[in-house]
């Protein structure tokens, strides 16, 4: 570009439809996005496209019915999914059930000066650092350490409530529990980190306001503080429940794999990817084809929670 | 006021008055810094006293001593004494949310929260343990702060969906809805509309019936149209370089603004200021 100044002499037209590099520059830049955009839809597309096509000939064979078949057998091509979408569920919901209170509640300490500036960062750098740890490295420790730490307590239980059919069987190694404790750390950084960021943008005029009322710190979080975050709280626990429904390697390496359906949740049990993960190898056929129907029903599901996801936390912000 | 740490002579105004606060050399920190240096101010009952002079003299910061509200700010350290029915505010064995019951407090932005108008005011009630009728008292704070015609229709909308002067006497309301002895406002009217900021200011005429109410403001026309009593306070260089604010001089309304005292007011309140 030169330095030239704009000559008088040029009329408004002459000058603009004049070559100017900068305006080649930005229309090149103008495509570049537009591509980079249209080629992320694409992949998408592209990856629901193969799930369903090599899916197909399990789709046509099993119908609907492979949501409720407990089968699994390569031998008689007889395939369902009901024990790895309860699974999915269950370990999920359990996770769930741990997490959010946890969370949420690490989250309002951290959001709160309870703590000196000096604990407290450090304090939510280390939340974050538990987000960085490798799925597999989960496993190993739950493997190793968590469940022969947890295992005493989950038989205390049994030997106390085993008339409750939940937790009617002996603890087993490898079972629905402990994976959804492991599940439930996995997230919980997930749920602190969003919920604690939300509760620090809420206006400093909301916690004034209550607090010059006569409200309590207590009454200022629950009744002021906490609904008005309450947007991306939700939002924290359905991004939270989309990891935890598709995580791999934790579950697949803790949950036992069983094919079955077991009311304990100290036995072993199996979700949608532990599935996968355990079986692509050596599939081919019915059962690749079997393989992909229950990826496209994981698929479907986080689908529809992160769809939820959008539509609570919009519904939230419109009341705001 | 040229050496601010003596002790003023009393307001000979507010001398025969029945005082509600008391404020005896009191001295604002935050963390080394001096905000506020050795104020004396009586606040009598049921007037309207206005805090006025420029930014940085520490106004507002009194202001917020008088409901504990700088106990938010962990550096900010309050010295002298401050009574309160005879009760030093900040005794130890003072809590604070007892404070703010008893006095209230709105604030420079309309901050109404995010819940319906019928629940803006309930909220305050509520945690002051209100067990009457609530319906009534959200009809009864809603008048009192002229807000009923214009909300009676819509008391389950959201507060946020009201128009900013709307907004403010719904702060004033749900205020008013916790009876408390006090109202101190931060200049209220500081983000409203000319038509709306008059409406606040006749309704400040009518609470002081009921409320004594101390207000900040930056606007000399309405310190001179809403208070009886007027502070006018200023900034000046501390040793080490910093500005510390200080009470020139407290005064009847009608003296400050026509016959102050001091030089440094008669230049502020006649616009020859800085």
């Amino acid at each position: 570009m030169t330095s030239q100044t704009i000559a008088k002499s040029e009329t408004l037209i002459e000058s603009s439809q004049k070559f100017n590099p900068v305006r080649l520059v930005d229309q090149i830049f103008y495509w570049l996005t537009v591509a980079t955009a249209l080629g992320v839809g694409f992949i998408l597309l592209w990856i629901a496209w193969s799930l369903l096509s090599i899916a197909f000939p399990a789709i046509v064979k099993f119908n609907i019915g492979f949501l409720f078949s407990t089968s699994w057998n390569p031998v008689n091509d007889a395939f369902g999914a009901l024990p790895q979408i309860a699974g999915t569920i269950i370990s999920a919901i359990i996770a769930l059930l741990f997490a959010v209170p946890l969370g949420v509640g690490v989250a309002v300490f951290l959001s709160e000066n309870f703590l000196p500036t000096k604990v407290q960062t450090p304090l939510g750098l280390l939340v974050e650092l538990l987000a960085a740890v490798p799925s597999v490295v989960y496993g190993m420790w739950g493997i190793f350490v968590f469940v022969p730490f947890i295992l005493p307590f989950l038989q205390g239980i049994h030997r106390v409530f085993g008339w409750i059919p939940l937790f009617s069987t002996p603890p087993s190694t490898r079972q629905m529990f402990t994976t959804a404790m492991v599940l439930a750390i996995m997230i919980l950084p997930t749920i602190i980190a969003i919920s604690r960021d939300s509760l620090l943008s809420v206006a400093p005029e909301l916690r004034q306001g209550a607090y010059g009322l006569g409200a309590t710190r207590w009454e200022t979080l629950t009744r002021v503080l906490v609904p008005s975050a309450l947007s991306g709280i939700i939002g924290s626990v359905m991004l939270a429940l989309g990891r935890a429904l598709g995580e791999t390697m934790a579950a697949a390496m803790l949950i036992g794999n069983a094919n079955r359906i077991n009311i304990s949740l100290f036995a072993p049990a199996s979700t949608i990817s532990a599935m996968i993960a355990n079986q692509f190898g050596e599939a081919s056929g019915l059962q690749k084809s079997a393989l992909f129907y229950q990826a496209l029903i994981l698929m479907v599901m986080t689908l529809i929670v992160n769809m939820l996801a959008e539509v609570i936390v919009n519904r939230f912000q419109q009341v705001e | 006021m040229t050496n601010p740490s003596t002790r003023p002579a009393a307001p000979q105004a507010t001398q025969s008055e029945d005082i509600v606060l008391r404020t005896e050399n009191v001295s604002v920190y935050y963390g080394a810094f001096e905000a506020v240096r050795n104020v004396y101010l009586d606040i009598p009952k049921n007037k309207v006293v206005a805090f006025i002079g420029p930014s940085g003299c520490g106004k507002s910061t009194l202001l917020r001593c008088y409901n504990r509200l700088n106990d938010l700010i962990p550096s900010a350290r309050v010295t002298g004494k401050i009574a309160y029915q005879n009760n030093d505010l900040y005794d130890p064995k003072v809590d604070p949310v007892e404070v703010r019951r008893r006095i209230g407090m709105v604030f420079q932005r309309p901050n109404p929260f995010p819940k319906s108008i019928y629940e803006n005011i309930a909220f305050g009630a509520r945690v002051n343990g209100y067990k009457g009728d609530m319906d009534e008292l959200v009809e009864r704070s809603l008048r009192s702060a002229a807000l009923w015609d214009e909300t009676k229709d819509k008391l389950k909308q959201s507060g946020l969906a009201l128009s900013g002067g709307q907004q403010q006497r719904l702060c004033i309301a749900r205020t008013i809805a916790i009876e408390p002895e006090v109202i101190l406002m931060d200049e209220p009217c500081s983000a409203l509309d000319p038509i709306s900021t008059l409406r606040v200011e006749d309704l400040m005429h009518e609470l002081k019936q009921r409320f004594t109410i101390i207000i900040v403001t930056h606007n000399m026309q309405q310190a001179s149209r809403v208070a009886d009593y007027t502070g006018f306070f200023n900034a000046e260089a501390a040793e080490g370089g910093s500005r510390f604010g200080y009470l020139v001089e407290y005064e009847k309304t009608e003296s400050v603004f026509n016959a102050p005292r001091e030089k440094s007011t008669q230049d502020y309140v006649s616009g020859r200021f800085g």
